[in-house]
């Protein structure tokens, strides 16, 4: 069973559906037992940085969050959710995030050509090998943001190219980061999804 | 870089796409969700769906049919018609929308588009003008309630209004053009997208994939919509993406 955290986001359901198309169980929570106890933490999110942080925060939610990574619970962050994995960020004055990740949340230049937020379909380039480059990568997903992540080239394993280098996969060890929307990004998406579940399945081995 | 979306618009009436959708392969032709995942096959980059009844008859939009869609397709969705307060675009969200569409409740009422970016972000408004070339006025006017009522505004004018006031993303339709298969209407996109910075969907007009050409070489909008040259199959999605990627235009294949 995998645990959204319920903080009044909005695309929760659209995660929900999907994963209900591809036949993963999935329960929306905000009660920490009910997160801990689950075979992966998925954190959506849409919207305001410092909102969503206050959210959690009302909630009692960042340690449950930061106790969860640490124990080698499998996340996976989307969209917004994947920027409140990191240390802080920029939008609307400095706010400090989860801080699971190393990283920092800035906004993207404009530039004349570049429209922000970065939003449609945008190609994601591989950066490191493994299971979530080999679907991604080469791949267009759904992107709506206006900020974006900077971290470590080792945490990044997909990004694309839109002016500045914006990190679209990102992972260490057992915490997983999507900037665009899988929910929204067909069969690809739908794909990452499925390569989450099966983090979440392998993890359960080894934890039990 | 991102690529241009191509984005096929339904028109539902009642719960069923009207204006006839004829794919071979469809055993119900007139099932938003059967269509909507065959345009999801074909590659359509995103889907916009128009309650085509519900500004006339004071309906609340369509709920179900989202639902309904949102359950089995992966691509952004966009929905307008029948948009008139901050609980009808929760509704559409909450049942799998990304996106509103506000039209003529926009234009009589702009503070909605307002209330609606400060509630759901402006990634979520669409703000969706009908313009119709006025040679008194020399303008691009815009009219409301499909078509029947001109307003004496400058669309130009409107558009930047619109965003200025929340909107994230512009749906433009030429009723000078719209159901012309004639192109797209250039120049109008031309002034709108030196006008405003958000993305921009042209739509009315397209009747080959030459138009779609056109468009993207000639203007520098995001998208180009159309409905009925993919809904009689007169084009398909591919033909389009391969015309588009002869020119250089960016396009995704999935």
């Amino acid at each position: 069973m995998l645990a959204l955290v319920d903080y009044d986001t909005g695309n929760v359901r659209n995660v929900q559906k999907a994963l209900s198309f591809l036949g993963i169980a999935s329960t929306l929570t905000a009660d920490p037992d009910e997160l801990l106890a689950a075979d992966g933490i998925i954190l959506p999110g849409v919207g305001a940085f410092q909102k969503a942080m206050a959210a959690l925060a009302d909630r009692q939610l960042v340690p449950v969050l930061q106790q969860a990574a640490r124990s080698g619970q499998p996340m996976l962050g989307i969209c917004l959710g994947m920027q409140l994995l990191f240390d802080y960020s920029d939008e609307f004055g400095r706010c400090p995030g989860l801080g699971i990740l190393p990283g920092a949340v800035v906004p993207i230049p404009k530039a004349d050509d570049l429209k922000v937020p970065h939003m449609g379909w945008d190609k994601n380039v591989s950066q490191r090998p493994g299971k979530l480059a080999d679907i991604f990568g080469g791949q267009y997903t759904y992107f709506v943001h206006s900020f974006y992540v900077q971290t470590a080239s080792r945490n990044v394993v997909c990004s694309c190219d839109y002016g500045v280098r914006i990190p679209s996969v990102v992972r260490q060890n057992n915490v997983i980061g999507m900037q665009f929307h899988p929910e929204k990004s067909g069969k690809v998406g739908l794909a990452g999804l499925s390569a989450f579940e099966e983090v979440c399945r392998n993890a359960d081995v080894a934890r039990n | 870089m991102l690529s241009k979306r191509i984005i096929p618009c339904l028109d539902v009436d009642h719960g069923r796409v009207k204006k006839g959708v004829h794919f071979v392969s469809l055993t119900d032709v007139g099932d938003p969700a059967e269509i909507a995942a065959a345009y999801e096959k074909q590659g359509a980059d995103e889907l916009v769906f128009l309650d085509i009844t519900a500004t006339v008859e004071q309906r609340p939009a369509i709920v179900d049919t989202i639902e309904q869609v949102a359950s089995q397709v992966f691509m952004p969705l966009t929905v307008g018609g029948g948009v008139h307060n901050v609980a009808d675009m929760q509704r559409l969200l909450h049942a799998g929308a990304d996106k509103v569409a506000l039209n003529s409740a926009a234009v009589r009422n702009p503070e909605l588009l307002t209330q609606g970016a400060e509630k759901f972000g402006a990634q979520c408004m669409v703000a969706a003008i009908d313009v119709r070339y006025n040679d008194k006025m020399q303008v691009y006017e815009v009219v409301v309630d499909g078509g029947r009522t001109p307003t004496g505004k400058d669309g130009i004018a409107w558009a930047r209004e619109a965003v200025e006031r929340g909107a994230g993303e512009l749906m433009v339709t030429s009723m000078d053009k719209d159901g012309t298969k004639a192109g797209f209407d250039l120049k109008l996109y031309q002034q709108l997208t030196a006008a405003v910075d958000v993305p921009i969907i042209a739509s009315g007009g397209c009747g080959s994939t030459q138009d779609m050409v056109d468009l993207f070489k000639q203007t520098n909008v995001d998208a180009g919509l159309a409905a009925s040259v993919f809904h009689f199959g007169e084009l398909t999605i591919p033909d389009v993406k391969r015309a588009l990627q002869k020119e250089g235009v960016p396009v995704r294949w999935s």
